[in-house]
């Protein structure tokens, strides 16, 4: 049977090797030839657009990439699925925007931070998801 | 109680059931809201209660996390705390930042981050007031005039959520990195360091209700904190499946969460165990409940349910699902919550003097709340399950379908007052107890 001394080398072993080997694989899949993450497409209205999306909590509400909550839709592909014109419409509506009868807190953002927020949703478009977006979007261009 | 400044725990644990009250009403207002009655919207949107909810739930657990080492570490390292009146200081800031952070939240004052949602200014008090509360942890330790394994792993598990929380503060441009750097500290944190906390936690406990040997317990100690280390630390990969990086996270998240169930079933088999082989009978029976509720419920929230759609190919489906919803409320209530309501009822009787050891009361508290707790995991699950296969399996519109799980809401907010109900009573043998005493302080057999 296990003694306590090997059972305290054994947390303390693999404590340390899974860190190093997560910390490996970390720096592996952000290295040049194996990331994925659309970062050299992020432009000045994307931060801008990503600093809207934090500022506002939107993701206390939405998903996106498939995270957030559970209340409002999923915003991967979104200007696929609705076209430009009616994301615009939502963000700078003065009143709640409530299709079927679930609100949206009415931002009523100006015409500059809706363009920042879709030139974020269309930067998020074109990130590979390993096949989520087509998933959850059926709508959506098959080719990223 | 051995040590007078054990008392101070007490206070820390009335601030954790205050906001774990709060956490529950505001639970309610979300409950309400998908069930298609959000008439609070005007005032408490819905992003306002979620994010109040979870954070809620993080503050809640910390307090009891840290009165329950501020009552463990003076009797595990026999001796008194280093300073009494730094660990009032640490609770009221504790207090108070915790209540602008709620405030904040419903006057747009917030990160936006899942479960992050604490604003950067805030964040740098949250690190000061952990690092005064390190300090007087660790100083006590080892000053002490010994050093065990149960405390050290406490303090470990507490020392590494501090370090961890610093990620999280990390600045990104890129939603992906933000994202990946996000799981740092919230996977770690409640897949990873917390579990220690709560062997830690478990086995003090267990060494002290069951007087099963010190040795033998905390060697089993070790082998379950190993265990969930070596699978938790890869297992981050379950979060990195669909956000944007490198397939290589399929394999070795899959892999690595598959194992994670085996950490929670150790540490079930263990407790279990222990009781079985325990010689001594502790007169606290509902402490007693309450430990072996939390090894048992958290095998089965966190260890059962989260495997359920951990594989990639069910993620796919489930990822961004109530189906989350559903692991994330038993998960938390079995690991975490009932292991601080547990450290509570140990250790309640010992500050105020009171033996209310054993009553209805707190029978009712304990099965109401499980019996609600486990439903809501059922309506969770089931409205998750309808929303997977219709939404991306038939491919229905978000809204339509979110029409068709209401009535499983409805369900769960009857659960939920089940739950409440238990919870209630929980806070009213709380309360029944009264305040700590140094005339408590006696040496008792325990």
């Amino acid at each position: 049977m296990l003694s306590k001394k090997q059972a305290r080398a054994f947390f303390l072993g693999g404590t340390v090797v899974t860190f190093l080997i997560f910390i490996g694989l970390t720096i592996y899949s952000f290295s040049k030839s194996q990331d994925q993450s659309n970062d050299e497409n992020i432009t000045e209205a994307v931060v801008r657009g990503k600093k809207l999306w934090e500022d506002n909590n939107c993701m206390g509400c939405h998903t996106l990439l498939g995270e957030g909550a559970y209340y409002a839709p999923e915003l991967t592909k979104v200007i696929d699925r609705r076209g430009e014109g009616y994301i615009k419409a939502v963000l700078t509506t003065p009143v709640d925007w409530a299709p079927n009868g679930r609100k949206m807190v009415a931002y009523g953002f100006t015409a500059e931070e809706a363009a920042d927020l879709i030139a974020f949703f269309d930067w998020i478009d074109d990130i590979d998801l390993n096949g989520f977006d087509t998933v959850v979007s059926p709508l959506a261009k098959d080719d990223n | 109680m051995k040590y007078k400044s054990q008392k101070v725990a007490y206070w820390f644990f009335a601030l954790s059931m205050l906001l774990f009250s709060l956490q529950i009403i505001y639970g309610f207002i979300m409950g309400f809201a998908h069930a298609g009655f959000d008439g609070l919207h005007g005032f408490i949107p819905f992003n306002t209660a979620r994010a109040v909810h979870t954070n809620l739930l993080v503050v809640w657990l910390l307090s009891g996390f840290m009165g329950a080492a501020y009552y463990i570490i003076p009797e595990e390292a026999q001796r008194e705390l280093v300073s009494v009146k730094l660990a009032y200081v640490q609770l009221i800031s504790l207090a108070v930042v915790g209540v602008i952070a709620i405030v904040g939240y419903h006057f747009n004052y917030w990160e936006g981050r899942k479960f992050l949602e604490i604003p950067r200014p805030l964040d740098y008090l949250v690190v000061v007031n952990v690092l005064l509360f390190l300090g007087l942890i660790l100083t006590t330790l080892f000053k002490g005039k010994r050093r065990t394994t149960t405390a050290l792993v406490l303090s470990m598990g507490l020392l590494f959520a501090a370090l961890l929380y610093l990620p999280g503060m990390l600045p990104f441009d890129s939603q992906v990195k933000d994202s990946f750097f996000r799981w740092w500290v919230v996977h770690l944190w409640v897949e990873g360091v917390w579990e220690l906390i709560m062997g830690g936690i478990l086995s003090f406990l267990l060494i002290k209700l069951t007087g099963v040997d010190r040795e033998v317990i905390e060697k089993w100690l070790y082998v379950i904190v190993g265990l969930t280390f070596l699978s938790g630390v890869l297992g981050t990969g379950h979060h990195y499946y669909y956000i944007g990086v490198n397939k290589i996270w399929l394999i070795v998240g899959g892999i690595f969460s598959a194992l994670e169930p085996l950490a929670f079933l150790a540490m079930a088999l263990f407790a279990v165990n222990m009781y079985r082989k325990g010689e001594k009978k502790h007169p606290n029976k509902l402490a007693l409940y309450w430990t072996l509720g939390a090894a048992i419920v958290s095998f089965i929230g966190a260890g059962l349910l989260g495997f359920a759609h951990t594989l990639p190919q069910t993620n796919l489906y489930t990822h961004g699902t109530l189906v989350t919803a559903m692991h994330g409320h038993l998960a938390f209530w079995g690991a975490y919550a009932m292991i601080v309501l547990a450290i509570i009822s140990y250790s309640l009787p010992n500050m105020t003097g009171r033996k209310l050891y054993e009553s209805t009361r707190g029978r009712m508290a304990y099965w109401m709340s499980n019996i609600g707790m486990i439903g809501m995991t059922v309506a969770f699950g089931v409205a998750g399950v309808v929303q997977v296969y219709l939404e991306r399996k038939l491919k229905m519109e978000f809204m339509e379908v979110q029409k068709e799980t209401e009535i499983h809401f409805v369900v769960l907010i009857i659960c939920a007052t089940l739950f409440l109900t238990g919870i209630t009573l929980y806070i009213i043998d709380f309360i029944k107890h009264g305040k700590p005493t140094d005339e408590a302080l006696v040496a008792t057999t325990n």
